[in-house]
């Protein structure tokens, strides 16, 4: 049956796929910059970088990421998730203001305001399109009605 | 904007690379799921093992994980030729709206006015947010 508004679980996927991401990628540009540079006479020690703290962490963020968005996909459509889920760049730019404290423009100000704006605007609609049930669908039911 | 030893239609192209690639790979990853069906209802019957057994037997994932690879190297190629501040957030924010309408057609998703608009609104967004 579809999900025309998400459940606080799936809002909490939706969340999971937003701070993934941008996490993940941060917890990559710490590690890799930490790292003396890298060399492509020496790959192996690109494999040596996966074990470093930071690296570590951020492949599991990703790996997380990409598992709640195959979730979301599976419940909700691609022109919702998308732009649902564009949160996560507000949040990693208030994590650098209050928690970096590097100085945000304007402009910065303006982007956080739209994609909030944009975000709220496109979660008060319904998550999935409504299709009219197939035969198929309709004999799916049936054999699970039966089993 | 762009270095000097790249014009603009080689900008343009590597930046519509990334952009086209990015969008068959969501499509493509989104008919996917689609096609599996909802997983946590697959969860909730048949496990987590189930789950992911539904997810990597399906064909069409592995096309779209080839394209968002693709996108991914493609996106590496034009940082390579291209500023930051100009490949990034175009390449990001285009593909919101390449795929609004990519998922109206491919994935016939009802793309109503809220959706463009928001699409529109977020688009903008992130692209004054990584300028």
């Amino acid at each position: 049956m579809a999900h025309i508004r998400p459940t606080p679980r799936q809002y909490m996927i939706l969340g999971l796929v937003a701070l993934g991401a941008p996490l993940g990628d941060t917890c990559l540009s710490r590690g890799m910059t930490s790292l003396p540079p890298i060399s492509l006479t020496h790959p192996m020690s690109l494999i040596d970088a996966i074990f470093t703290p930071w690296i570590g962490a951020g492949i599991v963020l990703l790996i997380g990421f990409f598992a709640s968005y195959l979730t979301a996909l599976s419940w909700a459509d691609l022109t919702y998730v998308l732009p649902a889920t564009a949160f996560g760049n507000v949040i990693v730019a208030l994590f650098a203001r209050f928690w970096l404290h590097e100085t945000i423009s304007w402009q910065r100000w303006a982007g956080i305001v739209l994609i909030t704006v944009g975000v709220g605007f496109v979660t008060q609609g319904p998550s999935l399109t409504e299709r009219p049930p197939t035969e198929a669908s309709d004999q799916e039911i049936a054999e699970g009605r039966a089993q | 904007m762009t270095p000097a030893h790249t014009g603009a239609w080689a900008a343009a192209g590597m930046i519509a690379a990334v952009v086209v690639t990015s969008t068959a790979g969501e499509v493509l990853t989104a008919a996917a799921m689609k096609s599996v069906g909802d997983l946590d209802e697959i969860r909730a019957r048949s496990g987590m093992k189930g789950a992911i057994r539904a997810v990597v037997t399906s064909p069409l994932l592995f096309a779209g994980v080839f394209f968002l690879a693709l996108s991914f190297f493609s996106l590496l190629f034009a940082l390579n030729h291209l500023s930051l501040s100009l490949a990034a957030p175009a390449s990001a924010s285009l593909t919101l709206i390449t795929n609004a309408i990519a998922g109206k057609i491919f994935l016939h998703e009802n793309v109503d006015r809220r959706r463009w608009i928001s699409a529109g609104l977020v688009c903008v967004g992130v692209y004054f947010l990584a300028h």
